[in-house]
């Protein structure tokens, strides 16, 4: 009771010293949208530091120049973007350029966020308009010289980014261009998922191949029919989205946030656009793999059947929503192994959603398997069941055994 | 590992009731604690030299087990299968120091109904019982250990040991033939990271496959003997 | 002095499989709910993983997942003519600790106790007359009938996902089921497990012998089950690592596997770990509770007010908690007065070993509650004219593990130690087996519960004292199920039956089971009974206690189902009734 009444002094204060923080935005539809595609945008997954306020900012973002700070946008005068006008906010998001005219580094995904349409840009404003100011002053900018001189960024956009909004496709249905204008949109599904060039591009030619960040493999995305989720219905995808589950895979790392904060709240409809255009993404050259060596396979079969069968099951079939299946699964043969070296290494915690929420968790392994071992298993669940994926090797699991210890310091 | 990894929990659990703040306790709310590589799991044994025992201790317990577990043609006895290594660092680890149980005054004899009452720990027994049946031996047979008297002899005093008929000078002769069979037998068919069953022999003697966690092929598969070899909790016996 | 922490609508103590499933409904129902653990947090792939769970010395030899008993023992006297002593280490049973209590580390048998059980006292007296029942025994009927408790197994079965084959529908026998049991309103969630060898071979000796085998309903699952709260579990491997153990792949229903996850997502939820309370408060008139006082790892007391106090903790616990709060009145055996500490009973566990000769039964391919069992000499499923006794219990061929250094069983004769030992185990590991008996425990004026006048825990504090032995209708039963188990072990053509039926005195020292009951039972007069037919203290209404701790007698059934129901029945009758009107639910 009483700290409801202090909370309710504290706004009338807040009203009272300063009055622009009632101009908000009236339109409940248009407020209404913005939430649901600050969503799609998990807009709150980098601007949120840990253990801060949402949307205050803060979080450190490693970028191939350093590191960067995610601003505030919460409405605060002083340190967020209470002060911004719209067209200020549009041209942040369509330009990367921010209020007094610099150039935003492209931790920001503006390459993707500049395909979305000027009025979805302005319904996220109106929403942000919403959310309660916190003060929290952030000092973006944290890079070394010269990476520091933001002018070095107009030679990046001109290699990297193209202004522009989204183009449907006629030649394409409704469904198809609705998930296309999400993924390559709001979603920036490419920024994790598609390989980046040196100075952190997308690689076009790659485009939601999987791609390297942060110590994990984000996996192909694509339609590929064994790496990517091309063997996957809609149904698979949309309830993998909805509820970090279903009936053969489970996410975990990274995903398990995009998942908790972004895509279980998506309306099902756009899950299934997503889905269908994901599907619908064209197939790389598959790259031909060597079958691994007989010996390797031998140690990886006795390694899975006496530590891993308990419950991926000796055909690696899995268990529907607890234990992800390993036989045909497209991470499982991504052509790069980093992120089932790093499960296998210290372990991995499933999502828990409302649908599912068990949330199961692997044990790590770090403490009891080789380098060698573990490569063996891997290789192993690669090559068996008809699954097809190059062989794991021990100096490859020994180089992330160490990245993880100093990550663990 | 244990405390770093309880560092780590409450480090990724929020603490709710702020105002009141730091209770020595972790508050557990919103989701379930998990940490990259939590484990807590056996540490393994050391090599090298005897941790608790003194070299004469040793000797002796590395002797005293082999008449417990003797070898035999197919299986190595005790003190090959690194039994007198597992009561070693058994002995100074928690166990012989009887961490966690309830120490507290008064100590009195009871029923055999109301279980152990004695205020010596593990480590305490053997120190007591190695040295009073040192003592013994060495009254008995001229100056020697019991490790130097003939087989057979050390064998009936075992026996005498287990009746209860053999009197140590301030040792309970019965109470520490009890616990070292028991340590005995556990050391014999524990995980081998403990330093005994060493190359897991007491778990290939009697066909028992150790860390396996997945039987389902088998429960249908009656009256056929299981042919895998044993696996232990280390990864290096996989 | 405590510090006072803000107030909450509900303070649970303990978070075990009550205590758990107490507070999910209670934040169902809207309410801010604080559990209070004494133990660690424990999650599956954490603290139990499969790359170490499977530990026998650390966990069943060195008691990993228990109660230190630094932290809390009991003292133990046969009788009252004994001076009571503390039980140093644990032996005849195994408290549990830790988030999860007992629901970490049982073996996942789910049975439901007979209609008879529940109005004990009446059906003997109907069925045999007053004179059966010896002066001493106190048995009495529940306050609660079968029929009312029927939904709430189901409930707590299909949270558990319980494997099994139903005996009777709605009152209509099944074939392959067990056909005594109580009637039910649906099948059991999952099939029965496979069964191994010895199980089979025994089903069919039973089924010789003219019993009635059926699997054993079992927790243990046999296929993937998605449970009430959307949780996820997988099927039982049939590691052998399942009683002492945690388990490590999903497949045994404990709070972690079936209520915490879900729980944990409830804002208006939070577990306090590590901090023990050490005493109920009351309000000045003493019949209302105020909440509780818990002390922290630091030493640091705290006072957590709450308007609903639920008492969650193991069995003994709860009794060692009422006594230490001045709840209820304590019960004096040389009067028969008074109710806190009244009627503690146990199980009557006897076995029967059996050694075969070219059998391979594989005895590590087992499961906590796989088996085959028959119910034929179960509480008053048989005519016990003329035995000479009341009560009764299950029997078969359950297949929970061949852990080395507790299984090895070796033939009559065998020295304990050398060569012959050696070659001896060596032999019969793979072809002998121990069949059990699982047997009633009546409650009788002299086994008792109070405070110890001599021995203290960590905080000064009396630690609780048990007075504790079988009787002769006990041990009489005993020996007749011993004997009606070996004659059907004996059709299996073993080359030596060896029989061990219970006898006395009771031994502390050696392991029998964890069903400790009473103590603070439910019943329909405050005089002979602490809590109400909702478990709700006739003393203090705003206080629910749950568990075995209120169970009148026991059953000769293993009790989690039953403590299930009654956790449900109890959450029920809050829920409806109580929040409605909170007072006492029934008139005293």
């Amino acid at each position: 009771m009483s700290a409801r009444l202090a909370a309710a002094i504290a706004g009338l204060a807040l009203f009272a010293a300063s009055p622009k923080a009632m101009a908000q935005g009236q339109e409940f539809d248009v407020i209404e949208r913005g939430h649901v595609l600050a969503t799609v945008g998990d807009c709150v997954a980098c601007h949120t530091a840990p253990g801060g306020k949402p949307f205050s900012g803060g979080l450190k973002i490693e970028t191939p120049f350093g590191i960067i700070a995610s601003p505030n946008i919460t409405p605060d005068m002083d340190t967020g973007i209470g002060r911004w006008t719209d067209a200020e906010f549009v041209r942040a998001m369509h330009e990367g350029i921010g209020r007094n005219g610099e150039h935003l580094y492209p931790a920001f995904p503006y390459p993707y966020y500049t395909k979305v349409t000027t009025s979805d840009v302005l319904a996220i404003r109106a929403w942000l308009a919403t959310i309660p100011a916190v003060r929290n002053e952030v000092v973006s900018n944290q890079l070394p010289f010269p990476f520091s001189i933001r002018a070095d960024l107009i030679g990046w956009n001109g290699l990297n980014f193209k202004e522009g909004r989204f183009v449907p496709s006629a030649a394409k249905p409704a469904v198809w261009n609705r998930g296309a204008y999400l993924v390559e949109g709001l979603g920036h599904c490419g920024a994790c998922h598609t390989e980046k060039n040196v100075i952190g591009g997308d690689k076009s030619d790659r485009a939601l191949l999987g791609g390297t960040l942060g110590g994990w493999f984000a996996p192909n995305i694509g339609g590929d029919m064994r790496r990517g989720v091309g063997g996957w219905s809609n149904e698979q995808i949309v309830a993998y989205l909805k509820t970090g589950h279903n009936d053969v895979a489970a996410a975990s790392g990274p995903m398990a946030d995009v998942v908790t904060q972004s895509t279980s709240r998506m309306a099902p409809a756009d899950l299934q656009a997503i889905a269908v255009y994901l599907r619908d993404q064209p197939p790389p050259q598959d790259e031909p793999t060597a079958k691994p060596d007989d010996v390797v396979m031998k140690t990886g079969g006795r390694v899975y059947a006496t530590q891993c069968a308990a419950c991926h099951t000796q055909p690696g079939s899995g268990v529907n929503g607890l234990f992800p299946t390993l036989a045909h699964a497209p991470n499982i043969q991504s052509i790069n192994p980093t992120t089932l070296i790093r499960a296998v290494l210290q372990g991995a915690k499933s999502v828990a959603t409302d649908p599912a929420p068990t949330g199961a968790a692997m044990p790590a392994f770090d403490w009891k398997l080789s380098d060698e071992q573990v490569a063996a298993a891997l290789t192993y669940v690669r090559w068996s069941w008809g699954n097809s994926a190059p062989s794991v090797t021990s100096s490859q699991v020994a180089d992330i055994r160490k990245a993880l210890r100093k990550e663990g310091d | 590992m244990a405390l770093k990894r309880r560092e780590l929990l409450s480090s990724t659990i929020a603490a709710v009731f702020a105002v009141t703040t730091a209770a020595c306790a972790t508050t557990v709310t919103g989701a379930l604690p998990w940490t990259a590589s939590a484990a807590d799991p056996p540490k393994p044994v050391t090599p090298g030299g005897w941790l608790y025992f003194t070299p004469e201790e040793a000797g002796v317990v590395e002797v005293f087990v082999d008449h417990l577990i003797p070898p035999d043609p197919k299986t190595p006895g005790a003190r090959d299968a690194g039994v007198a290594v597992y009561i070693d660092r058994q002995l100074a680890g928690p166990y012989g120091s009887s961490a966690g149980l309830y120490m507290r005054p008064p100590f009195a004899d009871g029923s055999p109904q109301q279980g152990a009452q004695s205020a010596l720990t593990p480590a305490a027994r053997y120190r007591v019982a190695l040295a009073a049946l040192d003592q013994h031996c060495r009254q008995r047979f001229a100056g020697k250990s019991y490790r130097d008297i003939p087989a057979d002899q050390q064998v009936d005093l075992i026996r005498q040991m287990e009746k209860g008929s053999l009197v140590l000078a301030n040792a309970n002769a019965r109470a520490f033939f009890e616990v070292i069979l028991k340590n005995t037998q556990e050391g014999f068919f524990a995980d081998p990271i403990y330093g005994g069953n060493r190359d897991m022999v007491g778990w290939k003697m009697i066909g028992f496959p150790g860390a396996i966690y997945d039987y389902r092929d088998w429960v249908g598969r009656h009256n056929e003997r299981y042919p895998n070899p044993p696996v232990g909790i280390g990864g290096s016996t996989i | 002095m405590a510090r006072i922490l803000p107030a909450t609508d509900v303070v649970v103590i303990g978070l075990g499989w009550t205590g758990s499933i107490l507070a999910h409904e209670m934040c169902e129902a809207g309410l801010r709910v604080v559990a209070i653990e004494r133990g660690p947090w424990r999650d599956t792939a954490t603290d139990f993983p499969t790359t170490y769970a499977q530990d026998e010395l650390r966990y069943h030899i060195r008691h990993d997942l228990f109660l230190r008993p630094a932290q809390e023992t009991v003292t133990m006297r046969n009788n009252t003519s004994q001076n009571a002593l503390p039980m140093r280490t644990w032996g005849s049973f195994m408290p549990p600790n830790g988030v999860g209590g007992g629901g970490v580390h049982w073996n996942g048998q789910t049975w439901r106790f007979l209609p008879s059980d529940f109005r004990l006292r009446s059906h003997l007296t109907e069925r045999y007359g007053a004179k059966a029942i010896p002066e001493d025994m106190t048995i009495q009927d529940w306050g609660v009938t079968y029929e009312e408790l029927e939904p709430h197994y189901d409930r707590f079965e299909y949270l558990c996902g319980t494997s099994g084959k139903a005996g009777n529908l709605a009152g209509k026998t099944q074939p392959g089921g067990n056909p005594f049991e109580g009637a039910r309103s649906r099948e059991y969630p999952t099939p029965p497990q496979q069964q191994p060898y010895a199980p089979t071979l025994f089903a069919k000796a039973a089924l010789e012998a003219g019993c009635h085998p059926f699997p054993q309903p079992s927790s243990n699952l046999s296929q993937p089950y998605t449970n009430t709260l959307g949780m996820k579990l997988g099927p039982c491997t049939y590691c052998g690592f399942c009683e002492w153990f945690g388990c490590g792949n999903y497949s045994k229903a404990s709070p972690q596997t079936t209520v915490l996850p879900s729980l944990v997502r409830k804002l208006n939820f939070e577990a306090r770990t590590q901090c023990e309370v050490i005493r109920i408060n009351k309000d000045a008139s003493g019949k209302q509770a105020t909440g509780v006082t818990y002390v922290d790892t630091a030493g640091e007391e705290w006072e957590q007010p709450a308007d609903l106090v639920i008492l969650c903790a193991f069995q003994m616990f709860n009794v060692r908690l009422l006594l230490e709060s001045g709840i209820g009145k304590p019960y004096d055996p040389a009067t028969n007065e008074g109710v806190i500490g009244r009627n503690f009973s146990y199980q009557t566990t006897s076995g029967v070993d059996a050694f075969f000769e070219n059998k391979n039964f594989n005895p590590f391919v087992a499961s906590g509650a796989v088996g085959m069992i028959i119910d034929d000499y179960n509480g008053d499923n048989f005519d016990h004219s003329g035995l000479g006794f009341v009560g009764g219990g299950y029997m078969g061929a359950g297949m929970t593990n061949g852990r080395p250094i507790e299984g090895l069983r070796t033939p009559p004769g065998t020295p304990a130690w050398g060569a012959d030992w050696k070659r001896a185990v060596t032999d019969n590991y793979p072809s002998s087996y121990g069949f059990a008996a699982h047997g009633s425990c009546y409650s009788y004026r002299g086994n008792a519960m109070d405070l110890d006048p001599t021995y203290i825990d960590r905080f000064g504090r009396k630690l609780l004292r048990m007075t504790f032995d079988f009787h002769d209708n006990e041990l009489k039963m005993s020996q007749y199920l011993t004997d009606r188990l070996a004659e059907i072990v004996q059709k299996m053509g073993p080359k030596q039956v060896v029989k061990h039926p219970r006898t006395g005195p009771y031994n502390s020292s050696v392991y029998q089971t964890t069903h400790l009951c009473g103590g603070a039972v439910m019943g329909t007069d405050p005089k002979t009974s602490a809590l109400n037919r909702y478990l709700q203290s006739w003393d203090v209404s705003n206080l629910f206690v749950m568990g075995a701790t209120a169970f009148p007698q026991n059953a000769g059934y293993n009790p989690t189902n039953t403590v299930g129901a009654l956790a449900y029945w109890a959450a029920q009758a809050i829920r409806t009734q109580y929040l409605k009107n909170p007072g006492p639910l029934v008139p005293v």
